[in-house]
């Protein structure tokens, strides 16, 4: 390594040193043994099998997300909708499999409509708010938080009203569907290879795309400088609505699996917030897909590791989302900072 | 409904709509300047807590509306210097901030839910209260509500009719002729963001202190009201008038959603109480459109007559930033 990359290597443990300084100084705040309280997030993901299968079928999802916010992020846009987006694709993989479910198709050619039926669903959320963007001027940022909160609430209306439980009007969720339209899992531990494998290849796809392929090339092109782009006759605004209909198939299959191999039946917060999540990771690894994956694993382990606090330590459980955000800012300020330091050299 | 209940609850809809007319002035302010502070639906969490705790700590409601404009400040100077000193992505940034306000609230605020606490009280305005209907629209408020009121003249009046004002708006505008001028625009970016911020950061106690007293952590439902305030700041035009409607505008559908509620019995509250957010979308979207590029080239392709009555019609409802908006400002 040169001398150049040790140093920003240097900065950015720097940075993860000074978000644990801030995250204990919270918990102290809080009242809270710090000590205990990480002790407890790094049991609640390795303690037992069920424990890292649990981080394992988290890190599926938020692989696609992440995946889906880096080919945005190349195209300069901030897709915020990306929650509503993974809703979208639940929603559409929900419908499929309660239209299906009585009909005489095999499980297997079920599943594979449900996952395309999600894969659609995301995309057509992701073009609304690319509509929005091209050809109304709104910016994506905005668009796509309303249609995120659109996505719940038509989630919830569906959940209240014509998916309802029998006999029960409740928020939490439809029926649950029956074993046989599960994830198929391995053997003895509730992990979908299935999950795994989509994510990992969408990771491999993605680093490829963005690495090596002219479309990467002109892709980031239109990210950086769009008029530029423009006038070395790349179709911007196309490129631009391919970025957001492929992030929205990532994310609508990251619904997808949720439904088909966590929840097993769609609730109003089956996105488990991954959508945000994948933001977050996509900044912390500065937009290189080289990264993806380890860190989406790191992240998601904080998520499952979290969950026991308010059993352990009667702790909320966003402590989680305190470390991973406060990582993410700091790397980000640490990078100001450095960039200010070395800047007239 | 009858008349009386009709007036008790439009006063309601200038009441409830107080948090958000903080968020949206300090909002208005900080991008006036040109920084966009994206962290406000977290800054709101954030500082609803910290309200509702100081004052339940100290006894004192006025410490926590202190504690709100505090926090908001605190956020917005991360904002300021991140963004002005540091030259990284506003958005970035903001965004970041704004989970991470909200998850500090659930964390920091986990003790606090359910803790009965203090409540702003109205204050009616002697003689003033009296005047028929709008005695009991306007002057029957509570101080917080009151201040909403002032601080739309206030922000208008500083922005628009005095000279730090034509600062405020150059260093948005333009920051390097504004430079020209003798303005130190960073210096000026930083405390009009701040300021901003901590005008924002009266929302939360304005919330948990009055319109929705009491913290419920991630039940408290005050997530996505900042969301809304953002958007309600493009849709006012970086006007405090236009802005002030527009919070009005959308308090007001709100109450008309819960009222016409037992008339709609098909369709849930919780999809009511959504409405707003494809309204947004809606308003955005007529704010914005004229800007689009193929509107221009249909535009063009209009008969005259026709044309110039669209072009008026779009031009009252566009929206157009200040120029610097999210720029960052180099001396040299």
């Amino acid at each position: 390594m040169k001398k150049n990359n040790w140093l920003t290597f240097g900065f950015q443990v720097g940075a993860i040193i000074l978000a644990l300084l801030f995250t204990t100084a919270v918990l102290l705040l809080a009242g809270a043994p710090p000590l205990q309280a990480y002790l407890s997030v790094i049991k609640g993901t390795v303690s037992s099998m069920d424990n890292v299968t649990n981080v394992l079928s988290a890190w599926a999802p938020l692989l696609l997300t992440t995946c889906g916010v880096l080919i945005t992020f190349a195209a300069g846009l901030w897709n915020i909708g990306i929650e509503g987006q993974i809703m979208a694709g639940a929603i559409f993989t929900t419908g499929a499999l309660r239209l299906l479910q009585n009909s005489s198709l095999s499980t297997g050619w079920i599943l594979v409509i449900g996952f395309l039926a999600g894969l659609v669903g995301g995309a057509i959320w992701a073009a609304l708010a690319g509509v929005l963007k091209i050809f109304g001027g709104v910016n994506e940022i905005f668009g796509g938080l309303g249609l995120n909160f659109v996505a719940t609430a038509f989630a919830l209306y569906l959940i209240i009203g014509p998916w309802a439980r029998p006999g029960i009007a409740s928020t939490s969720g439809t029926l649950m569907f029956p074993q046989k339209l599960w994830l198929p899992t391995l053997p003895k531990v509730a992990l979908s290879p299935w999950a795994l494998g989509v994510g990992l290849i969408v990771v491999i796809l993605v680093y490829f795309l963005l690495r090596g392929t002219h479309f990467g090339l002109r892709l980031k092109a239109v990210g950086k400088n769009a008029k530029a782009a423009f006038l070395m006759g790349v179709p911007t605004w196309q490129y631009s609505m391919f970025a957001f209909l492929l992030c929205g198939s990532f994310a609508g299959l990251a619904g997808a699996i949720q439904v088909t191999s966590v929840y097993h039946r769609l609730t109003p917060a089956i996105s488990s917030g991954y959508g945000f999540l994948g933001l977050l990771v996509a900044m912390l690894i500065n937009y290189q897909a080289l990264w993806a994956a380890p860190v989406a694993l790191f992240f998601a382990a904080l998520n499952i590791g979290g969950i026991q606090l308010p059993i352990v330590l009667k702790l909320d459980s966003s402590l989680s989302g305190v470390l991973q955000e406060t990582m993410v800012l700091f790397v980000l300020l640490v990078e100001g900072a450095r960039q200010q330091l070395f800047r007239k050299r | 409904m009858n008349s009386s209940s009709i007036l008790l609850g439009l006063a309601g809809v200038l009441f409830g709509a107080a948090p958000i007319m903080f968020a949206v002035i300090g909002e208005t302010i900080t991008e006036r300047a040109g920084i966009i502070n994206l962290s406000l639906n977290g800054t709101i969490l954030l500082s609803a807590m910290a309200g509702f705790a100081a004052a339940v700590g100290t006894g004192s409601i006025f410490l926590g509306f202190v504690a709100g404009a505090v926090i908001g400040a605190l956020v917005a100077l991360v904002v300021a210097f991140s963004s002005i000193t540091l030259k990284q992505s506003q958005v970035a940034v903001g965004f970041v901030l704004t989970l991470l306000c909200r998850d500090l609230s659930y964390f920091l605020g986990h003790a606090y839910i359910g803790v009965g606490g203090p409540r702003l009280n109205a204050v009616p305005i002697p003689v003033l209260s009296r005047i028929p209907i709008l005695g009991t629209l306007v002057f029957n408020q509570d101080v917080m509500t009151y201040g909403s009121f002032v601080i739309i003249f206030l922000a208008w009046f500083w922005i628009f009719r005095t000279r730090p004002g034509l600062m405020l708006r150059g260093i948005g505008e333009r920051p390097a002729a504004a430079y020209v001028r003798g303005a130190n625009v960073n210096r000026l970016r930083y405390i009009y963001t701040i300021i901003g911020g901590a005008i924002a950061g009266l929302a939360g106690p304005a919330f948990s202190l009055s319109v929705k007293a009491g913290w419920a952590g991630s039940l408290s439902g005050l997530d996505g009201y900042g969301w809304i305030a953002l958007s309600i700041t493009i849709f006012g035009g970086w006007d405090p008038f236009r802005a002030a409607f527009g919070v009005y505008l959308f308090a007001f559908l709100q109450w008309l959603g819960l009222v016409l509620q037992p008339y709609l019995p098909n369709i849930p509250t919780q999809v009511l109480q959504v409405a707003p957010f494809p309204l947004m979308i809606l308003t955005l979207l007529l704010v914005n459109i004229s800007n689009a590029e193929w509107v221009q080239r249909v535009l063009a392709t209009l008969p005259e007559g026709t044309r110039r009555v669209v072009v008026k019609l779009l031009r009252a409802l566009r929206a157009s930033p200040p120029a610097s908006l999210g720029v960052p400002f180099e001396s040299e």
